[in-house]
């Protein structure tokens, strides 16, 4: 078993904070799928079209017969560790502030070798899951983990460097109206977060559930609106220097198409969902940004809610798809400007949410509480791109595989 | 088909430039000062070469062309052996066979690199692709961590203990304290060597070579010409030569050596018994314990008990790495790959002094090289016997 973390002390405000450093960040092209199927919490390697051999490292042409069709896929993610070591010397910063670092060569079951960090539970001759997760450094790298769970194994201190978890840490939810932001709370409170701070925009605008957020432990009410940057440079004065996690939940949705919908509406939905977001990091982004390594409540994620439309849109509500994938665009840079410093970037891709505006459409939508879920449940394993719910996924892999036949679709064509 | 021999080619001139643990001076700088010195133990003028062959890590942004203008070389032979530890057979081996069928009348072999404070991380971090990809994120441990799961797994496999593979590097110490070159001029006991703090387990410091810059050379030519030249020489009586041996081994517990050891015997026309001295690429002991198994010393996963029975210095039953190795001389990048035949060139023609092998007629040397990704890829190895004049 892991050594359960324990809660952190107070920080001493004339101690320096650990500048944050990164392990090795070079890859070649080809090893940069490791990288995206590490960010969606899948295993993949590369399996050659012709002749099946799955690939590891990463290459241009297969190892067995010279093919060139090499195709990233799931794989089997079983193994045995046939060699380990515990490394006691590193001319590399990052891990020399971390030494002894163990890892070993698994030799995996769907063929290739793999050199892989080791879980704490596991050794020599044991049988491992294999996971890639994102590193500091944001690129994927092999862990090799206990096939059952054991106790506390996400308190692993590899584990705590390669995801967010929310365990003792401070998280700020901007939104206190959305109806993600009740169960979003009591989700990160059982995944033991240590406080979660809920921003309220015109605080003396009355509003149902109010009292509710209120009443909780550990929670507190917040003056925040992402319109104002005043505001928020306030409160970032205030609570930047301890918001470990960022969800912002703060969104504007109407629905309509683009001829005949008002462009206030519109204006709205970029003010909040776009330049909202802007502003957001721009407050909050580089105090979290430096506290990366400020360890075990560390600055660990900030994280972005989407439609699912952000990738092709839905022409019923046009303006707001807009703004989605205008969020996206520039979540990816402030994934960029972020990745300097191992913060986390996380965008969860929603379909549409079982809320007011939603409420003609048909089923299956997704209820405050899966996407609470999925929030939660991307930050325990490090994710940074999170497909919630059906709608989510159908779209994700349907754009994958053929944006301009996704586009066709959902603007009228295909039966 | 039956290999045809190297008659009429040797090797000759041996020369170590001694290392220096740092150094300010470049590559092109080492390799001149061995060119220089081999050149002028032959009694040869740069413009009498005809032949060049090159091995080194630091000469960037230059490569072997470079440093044909550079050193003023007019040639019709040019080389760049990028093998690492398997570089000196891999030079001698073609330099010879060029030799042989007349394409060049002289070759000189060189090896040479620079060691700044840092650089050894530097060339680390631009390794290979592999690496960049799939080792260095995994804790950067460099070779010390990849020769650890090597090691890990030989001691569970075949049983071996720390001790054993310190016999190993105690008798290359106890060699070297005999060779004036050597950066390690300290004795080492078994007792220093099992309390040494730990690099990446198992291994610990003593089983790690010291990265330092230097240089070692020797010249391939015709015999009749070395003869001319009053110098003493080599033959070389057999070679092997195999990259990625084995590649579908889990890990490697055996090298490129065990797939062609017969054939180098038989090109060579003896056998084990009839090596007078062994010079293993020792970059970490493990390695050369497998060597001994691979070129039929003993038997695969008897090397402990081999090492356990045999006395491995200078004036024991086996003498290996007689001038130390690179464990206790150091290891000048790619002059490490010549380091073997450089000393075995020195014990065969009756030059190697105060680590000279009684009756030393005939030497295995092999090489081992490149971690690319999980293992050594390259493997050569070399029997040569001595002509004195």
């Amino acid at each position: 078993m892991s050594t359960p973390l324990e809660a952190p002390k107070k920080k001493d405000p004339q101690k320096r904070s650990t500048v944050p450093t990164l392990p090795p960040l070079g890859r070649s092209r080809a090893a940069l799928g490791l990288t995206v199927a590490a960010a969606e919490g899948r295993f993949a390697l590369q399996h050659c079209a012709e002749c099946g051999t799955v690939q590891y490292p990463p290459r241009d042409a297969c190892g067995h017969c010279l093919s060139c069709d090499l195709v990233w896929r799931d794989t089997e993610t079983g193994g045995v560790v046939i060699a380990e070591t515990r490394i006691h010397a590193s001319p590399d910063p990052y891990f020399r502030e971390r030494l002894p670092w163990r890892m070993g060569t698994v030799k995996l079951d769907a063929g290739p070798i793999a050199l892989a960090h080791l879980h704490g539970d596991v050794a020599r001759g044991d049988r491992v899951r294999l996971a890639l997760h994102l590193d500091k450094a944001a690129q994927g790298v092999i862990v090799a983990l206990p096939v059952e769970r054991t106790d506390a194994m996400e308190d692993d201190p590899l584990m705590r460097s390669l995801t967010a978890h929310p365990r003792h840490r401070r998280v700020l939810i901007t939104d206190a109206r959305a109806p993600v932001t009740l169960p979003l709370i009591q989700a990160l409170q059982k995944a033991g977060a240590a406080h979660v701070f809920v921003g309220e925009a015109e605080s003396w605008r009355r509003w149902p559930g109010r009292d509710a957020i209120a009443a909780l432990e550990n929670v507190s009410i917040m003056p925040l609106d992402v319109t104002d940057a005043d505001s928020l440079q306030s409160l970032a004065g205030e609570i930047g220097g301890k918001t470990d996690i960022l969800v912002n939940t703060a969104r504007f949705v109407r629905p309509g198409g683009v001829l005949g919908s008002d462009t206030v509406f519109a204006r709205d939905e970029m003010e909040v969902n776009v330049l909202g977001l802007m502003r957001l990091a721009q407050a909050f982004g580089p105090s979290m940004a430096a506290r990366t390594a400020d360890g075990a409540n560390s600055a660990a994620a900030f994280v972005n809610i989407l439609s699912a439309h952000a990738l092709s849109p839905d022409p019923a509500f046009g303006a707001f798809a807009a703004s989605q994938a205008a969020a996206r665009s520039l979540s990816q840079t402030l994934r960029a400007e972020f990745h300097q410093s191992g913060l986390r970037m996380m965008n969860v891709y929603v379909g549409p949410i079982d809320d007011e505006w939603h409420q003609p459409l048909p089923p299956p939508k997704v209820a405050p509480q899966a996407l609470a879920r999925s929030i939660v449940e991307g930050l325990v394993e490090g994710r940074e791109e999170v497909f919630c719910g059906d709608v989510a996924r159908d779209l994700a892999e349907r754009w994958r595989h053929d944006p301009g036949i996704l586009e066709r679709e959902l603007t009228g064509g295909g039966a | 088909m039956n290999r045809r021999a190297y008659d009429g080619a040797v090797l000759t001139a041996p020369v170590t430039i001694p290392y220096q643990r740092y150094s300010q001076e470049t590559a092109h700088w080492w390799i001149a000062r061995g060119l220089r010195a081999v050149l002028d133990r032959a009694g040869m003028s740069p413009r009498e070469l005809d032949g060049f062959s090159v091995s080194s890590f630091s000469l960037f942004p230059d490569t072997p062309v470079g440093l044909t203008q550079h050193l003023g070389l007019t040639i019709r032979y040019l080389d760049t052996i990028p093998m690492g530890g398997a570089s000196g057979v891999a030079a001698a081996r073609r330099a010879a066979r060029a030799v042989q069928a007349g394409d060049v009348d002289v070759v000189a072999c060189v090896a040479g690199d620079a060691n700044r404070i840092d650089s050894f991380r530097r060339l680390l971090s631009s390794f290979s692709r592999f690496s960049m990809d799939a080792v260095y994120p995994y804790g950067y441990g460099g070779p010390n961590a990849n020769f650890a799961l090597l090691t890990d797994a030989y001691m569970a496999e075949y049983g071996a203990t720390r001790e054993d593979f310190g016999r190993i590097a105690v008798a290359q110490r106890d060699n070297a304290l005999r060779y004036p070159h050597a950066l390690m001029k300290k004795p080492l006991t078994m007792e220093q060597y099992l309390a040494a703090r730990p690099v990446a387990d198992p291994v610990a410091l003593f089983d790690c070579v010291m990265p330092c810059a230097g240089a070692e050379a020797f010249l391939v030519m015709r015999e009749d010409e070395a003869e001319r030249r009053g110098l003493a020489f080599a033959r070389l009586d057999g070679t092997i030569e195999r990259h990625n041996a084995f590649p579908d081994d889990p890990i490697q517990l055996r090298g490129g050596w065990a797939m062609d050891v017969d054939e180098l015997y038989a090109m060579a026309d003896c056998g084990p018994d009839d090596i007078d001295l062994l010079q293993t690429y020792d970059d970490y002991p493990v390695i050369s314990m497998m060597q001994m198994e691979d070129l039929g010393f003993c038997a695969k996963g008897e090397g402990p008990a081999f090492v356990r029975a045999h006395d491995l210095t200078v004036t024991g039953d086996f003498p290996h790495n007689t001038s130390g190795g690179q464990l206790s001389v150091g290891q000048a990048g790619a002059a490490g790959g010549y380091l073997g035949l450089v000393e075995a060139l020195r014990q065969v023609t009756g030059e190697a002094g105060p680590t000279q092998v009684e009756g030393a007629g005939r030497a295995l040397v092999s090489g081992f090289g490149m971690i690319n990704y999980d293992r050594g890829v390259c493997s050569a190895a070399a029997i040569i016997s001595g002509v004195t004049s």
